[in-house]
């Protein structure tokens, strides 16, 4: 039996691994609520989706992955960067709109990206990143690579004609492909009842013959292990599969949303009780991994971490103005477009004189 | 060879040029595809290079975007423009928006072809030019070649270029026939480029797709009253060449733009709008549109022929305008 195959049967993390996935839960928890924080000094524009509450879902889902594997999310995507390693500074810089960000300042808060580390976006569109992972997994089948993609959604999601379109693709393909369904248990401000005819939405996977699977979100580890068979399973045996990990947003849709209107504080205290974080941390006590002084030290050095990525991302250059249309086509393209461009100088460079009294 | 021949040999050459070209959409396989464009060549590259799809134009445009975004070169075929509209997202807020959206880390190398064009009683969902939908549109590079050379060629450099293309074929052209480039001489058409298709010195016509022939056999009909007629053909929307057109109408001194889109935001809107601002001392009259008549399409074959814009309707635009400059009587 190898390593891995122990450690999934025991279903429990290495020590050393252990401590760095917490670390990587209060990286993200941390950088939120520094990224909340810098909003709302109007230091960072445009909206801000926080992923607070479900970093489990983020760390455990996406530390199993292989460097040839590749992730897409929604627009509640910082989590989702920073659990593939993209480096603070860069994502906290593009929320800033800096030249240094991840995506060049040209993407913001949704649109975060890594092509280095394989995370490919960063989407906007409820469901419309769905259709593009399955594409990429078709790719990677094409190309006979052991490599899957994880693809992860909200509840609200599977409500769009994408992710049946999706699904079905994934599975008459044989595609490896794994649809993380978050469910945070809300879609910007409905519920799941409200808005799924089945709310048990791991369920309706049995409708495209898709193996479909519902884990506790909140627990680093059941997510770790559940999402690390499937895509092993996606790899190797190119079969899609569904897995919705059971979780809460803690703060409103968007910073901009304080949360309140459609749910009750008794219900986001219950499941602040359930706070990941101060789950696995007192699971790794128990198991001696972790002291009450090692967590702190874990957390005063993640502070500095991001404490240092917003002065880095604040003395950082903004975009190169004259790049405006840099990126809208591909290199070489770039005079052609603006030469067209009405609001370039397109205008001003023909016949104007001629009438102008 | 026809135009449908010269892409079915566009699409050939370029999947067995790169291995990482490959087709998909519906009934492109064992159907032969719907038009049959891309007939025969699923029995010679199989199901992994022409992949038939179900009918799910969201899902698989949305593949074929994220099959680009890693590296591979997909040619996505949707039946007809018709049925784009039920993957616009993923044309206008996916592929267009990837390359800038990412701040130029990724791009998404693929091709929509898709015929637009009416004319065989095809009704309301059916007989549509939306081409102007996507001109309109920033990341998106549109062309709608006339003929079968520009077709071939055209095609060509769609499949080699690393930016979403829409690609506007057209019902009626599929069997016209022309000359195409040899074998063996890997000859293109670059984007951008019009092509003064006609020479002449009274009036330009300018068209794009289908409407070019019908511009074309204007200009011949005009002979008979002494007019001499120069068509320009845009081939490509989307980079638009305004300087042909520009330099076409200084000599000419009168415009017509004709479309069988609807006129109203359309390409001919965009044309006459640059042509007034560059050629304003010039023009001898206002540049003069013509496109499909503003109604859904009926079916009734005498309803369907008032509202296409077919040549009667093009041309007496043109001696309307032409009449009003003195040149030949209303």
């Amino acid at each position: 039996m190898s390593k891995a195959e122990k450690a999934q049967e025991a279903r429990t993390l290495a020590p050393e691994h252990a401590l760095a996935v917490l670390r990587g839960m209060i990286l993200i928890r941390r950088f939120e609520e520094r990224a909340e924080e810098q909003y709302t000094r109007a230091r960072i524009g445009g909206y801000c989706h926080l992923a607070i509450g479900e970093e489990a879902s983020n760390v455990g889902a996406i530390d199993p992955l292989t460097d040839d594997d590749y992730v897409f999310t929604s627009y509640r995507d910082h989590g989702t960067a920073l659990a593939v390693g993209s480096p603070p500074a860069a994502v906290m810089a593009e929320l800033f709109g800096r030249a240094t960000g991840v995506a060049g300042g040209y993407g913001g808060s949704m649109h975060m990206l890594d092509v280095e580390r394989h995370f490919l976006g960063g989407w906007g569109i409820v469901g419309g990143h769905l259709p593009i992972a399955v594409g990429a997994a078709l790719a990677l089948d094409y190309r006979d690579e052991s490599a899957a993609v994880l693809c992860q959604l909200g509840d609200g999601a599977t409500n769009t004609g994408a992710f049946h379109e999706a699904l079905n693709l994934a599975e008459i393909w044989n595609l490896p492909i794994v649809f993380q369904v978050i469910n945070n248990q809300y879609g910007m401000g409905t519920n799941v009842e409200q808005a799924s005819a089945e709310p048990e939405i791991y369920k309706r996977a049995a409708a495209y013959r898709i193996h479909g699977e519902r884990v506790d979100g909140n627990d680093v580890e059941e997510v770790w292990f559940a999402t690390d068979r499937l895509m092993r399973r996606a790899r190797d045996e190119r079969k899609p599969a569904l897995i919705e990990t059971m979780t809460y947003r803690w703060r409103g849709h968007s910073v901009a949303d304080a949360g309140k209107v459609y749910r009750s504080p008794d219900e986001v205290e219950a499941w602040k009780e359930r706070d990941p974080i101060v789950r696995y941390a007192a699971i790794l006590m128990d198991r001696g991994v972790l002291d009450e002084e090692a967590l702190a030290a874990m957390r005063k050095d993640v502070a500095q971490e991001i404490s240092e990525a917003i002065s880095e991302a604040a003395s950082a250059p903004v975009p190169d103005p004259d790049g405006l249309y840099t990126h809208v086509y591909a290199p070489g393209w770039e005079e052609q477009f603006v030469h067209m461009d009405q609001a370039g100088p397109f205008g001003e460079r023909e016949g104007t004189k001629h009438w102008r009294k | 060879m026809t135009y449908r021949e010269a892409l079915r040999r566009a699409l050939d050459e370029e999947l067995a040029r790169d291995p990482n070209v490959f087709l998909m959409g519906e009934e492109i396989g064992r159907f032969e595809g719907s038009y049959k464009v891309t007939a025969g060549l699923w029995a010679k590259y199989g199901g992994k290079r022409v992949r038939e799809t179900p009918i799910s134009e969201e899902g698989f445009v949305g593949a074929g975007v994220g099959a680009a975004m890693i590296g591979l070169r997909p040619v996505v075929e949707i039946m007809t423009i018709n049925f784009i509209v039920p993957a616009m997202d993923m044309v206008v807020n996916h592929a267009a928006k990837v390359r800038s959206m990412f701040g130029g880390k990724v791009g998404v190398p693929m091709v929509i072809r898709t015929p637009g064009g009416a004319g065989a009683q095809l009704t309301a969902q059916h007989s549509q030019s939306l081409e102007a939908w996507f001109a309109h549109v920033p990341g998106l590079k549109v062309v709608a070649p006339s003929n079968p050379w520009d077709a071939y060629g055209m095609l060509k450099t769609a499949i080699r270029d690393d930016d979403p293309v829409l690609f506007v074929e057209n019902l009626v052209l599929y069997n016209l026939t022309g000359e195409v480039p040899e074998e063996g001489t890997d000859i293109t058409v670059p984007f951008g480029l019009a092509n003064v298709v006609r020479e002449g010195t009274d009036l330009t016509i300018i068209a794009h797709s289908y409407t070019v022939r019908r511009a074309l056999n204007i200009a011949d009909r005009f002979l008979q009253d002494g007019i001499s007629v120069e068509v320009i053909d845009l081939r490509s929307l989307r980079p638009l060449d305004i300087d042909t057109c520009i330099a076409s109408v200084k000599k000419t001194t009168r415009a017509l733009v004709a479309e069988e889109g609807w006129a109203t935001f359309g390409i001919g809107a965009e044309i006459a709008a640059r042509l007034h601002r560059a050629c304003f001392d010039e023009l001898d009259a206002p540049v003069e549109r013509v496109g499909g008549a503003e109604a859904p399409m009926p079916y009734a074959k005498n309803l369907e022929l008032a509202a296409l814009a077919q040549e009667d309707k093009i041309g007496a635009a043109a001696r309307r305008l032409l009449a009003d400059c003195g040149l030949v009587d209303a």
